[in-house]
């Protein structure tokens, strides 16, 4: 069991930067993270594309910016739960929630602030029939244990560098392997294109590419993959099918709340970025008000406002003086 | 005389088709097209060619710029990709465009 005073989901840089500043209130708090990683689409999406406007950067990398984000918030020790996603809040006390995770880990906190941004990354799922009727029956978004795979027949579908590094990683494991992919050429790492060429010219893997999925046949379990070609469609049989097209952001249970949404945003009060619900607010890119621009410099401020009313909220009888980090340091209250 | 304002036919996703116009002098491309319209495109990553959210077919036959690498390394994460298939955050909006007819791709 976890306690915070602040629980913050998402670990993007409005997330991380609100530790801080909740840091200068002496408040601690709790980060939890569907991605494996800090940084939410600054790590995952673009973390070499250099960003322009964060006022005092000219340019910085979207990797370094969260490299710094991290060294900033270090001194107020955040604790941080990552690769699991925010499932469920319950009510729990007068200024209490608990949360739990889709791994079940509980967390309690008084102030929930989402800083989720698009919403939990997760892998895009192809669109064919009964796909979902085998997930976890034969067939896989990620590969977790490549040892599952021992001895079994399996197709992987995707052109990217988890699809290639898959194939390359289970050949000697899996019994038969077949990589199907959209197009001639692979956007992977050169290197691990080269090796799949070489592995499929060495009949090790059976190669098709200019195919797409387009359906699964089964009973209880997965037998077949059906696969459209130029010339037609065919069917492969499979002991496992693991399609890797990415990541995408969903909005995921976070819409299940109660909190009020629209269009796939949190709504807020912009006097302190509260939602509908005492004690949540919501900040950066999956909130929304008038004017609202998604900009981290944008989600910097809201954090900002938000930890002040998040102290209000738990020490109504507190006086909170304002503090400059010139005056104080980051030792905000104490001095 | 160049054109200060194009015309784009869109085909939304339940067959409405919009007509829409769009400046040439403001450095805009066909997703940012889309969204001041409030049509219903993400355009998740903001027009880096990062994600597929703004994945359409182009119907007419202008001549586009071919796709980038970027851009197809992102339709092989897209699904019901067609010949025709571009992500509509790398189609600039130029006088070349002009009555430009593209539909919006399922959301994937």
């Amino acid at each position: 069991m976890i306690h915070t005073d602040i629980l913050i989901i998402g670990a993007g840089p409005c997330g991380l930067f609100t530790v801080f500043e909740a840091g200068l209130l002496k408040m601690k708090c709790h980060i939890i993270d569907a991605l494996p990683q800090v940084g939410g689409q600054l790590s995952e999406i673009y973390p070499k594309k250099p960003i322009y406007d964060i006022p005092g950067f000219p340019s910085i990398l979207a990797g370094d910016l969260v490299d710094n984000l991290m060294k900033q918030i270090e001194p107020f020790h955040p604790t941080f739960t990552l690769g699991e996603r925010a499932e469920s809040i319950e009510k729990t006390g007068d200024k209490e929630y608990t949360l739990t995770t889709n791994k079940g880990t509980v967390i309690k906190a008084p102030v929930i602030a989402i800083a989720g941004g698009l919403g939990s990354f997760e892998p895009r799922k192809p669109p064919i029939p009964n796909l979902s009727n085998y997930e976890d029956n034969g067939v896989d978004y990620m590969v977790r244990e490549p040892e599952k795979y021992r001895g079994k027949k399996i197709l992987i579908a995707g052109g990217g560098d988890s699809a290639l590094d898959w194939t390359i990683e289970l050949v000697g494991i899996a019994a038969e392997i077949t990589l199907i992919h959209r197009r001639n050429s692979f956007r992977g790492a050169l290197d691990s294109v080269d090796k799949v060429m070489a592995l499929a010219q060495a009949g090790k893997i059976n190669l098709i590419t200019e195919a797409q999925a387009v359906g699964v046949v089964g009973d209880d379990t997965l037998t077949e993959v059906v696969i459209k070609q130029k010339d037609g469609e065919s069917n492969i049989a499979v002991d496992y099918f693991i399609p890797l097209f990415g990541l995408t952001p969903k909005l995921g249970p976070i819409a299940d709340w109660g909190l009020t949404i629209h269009r796939s945003a949190v709504e807020v009060n912009t006097d302190d970025y509260s939602t509908n619900v005492p004690g949540i607010y919501a900040i950066g890119d999956i909130n929304t008000y008038k004017g609202k621009l998604k900009l981290i410099l944008c989600g910097f401020h809201e954090g900002t406002m938000m930890v002040q009313s998040a102290f209000k909220y738990i020490y109504p009888d507190q006086k909170l003086s304002f503090k400059y980090t010139t005056v104080t340091g980051i030792a905000g209250l104490e001095s | 005389m160049s054109k200060d304002i194009i015309k784009i036919k869109l085909t939304d996703r339940e067959g409405e088709v919009h007509e829409l116009e769009a400046p040439t002098d403001m450095n805009l491309n066909l997703m940012e097209v889309f969204k001041s319209y409030e049509l219903p495109v993400e355009g998740t990553c903001g027009g880096m060619a990062l994600c597929a959210s703004c994945h359409c077919y182009v119907n007419s036959d202008h001549e586009l710029r071919a796709a980038s690498d970027e851009e197809e390394d992102m339709l092989d994460q897209a699904f019901y990709v067609e010949d025709n298939s571009r992500l509509s955050c790398q189609i600039r909006v130029t006088e070349d465009i002009d009555e430009i007819s593209v539909t919006l791709a399922p959301v994937s």
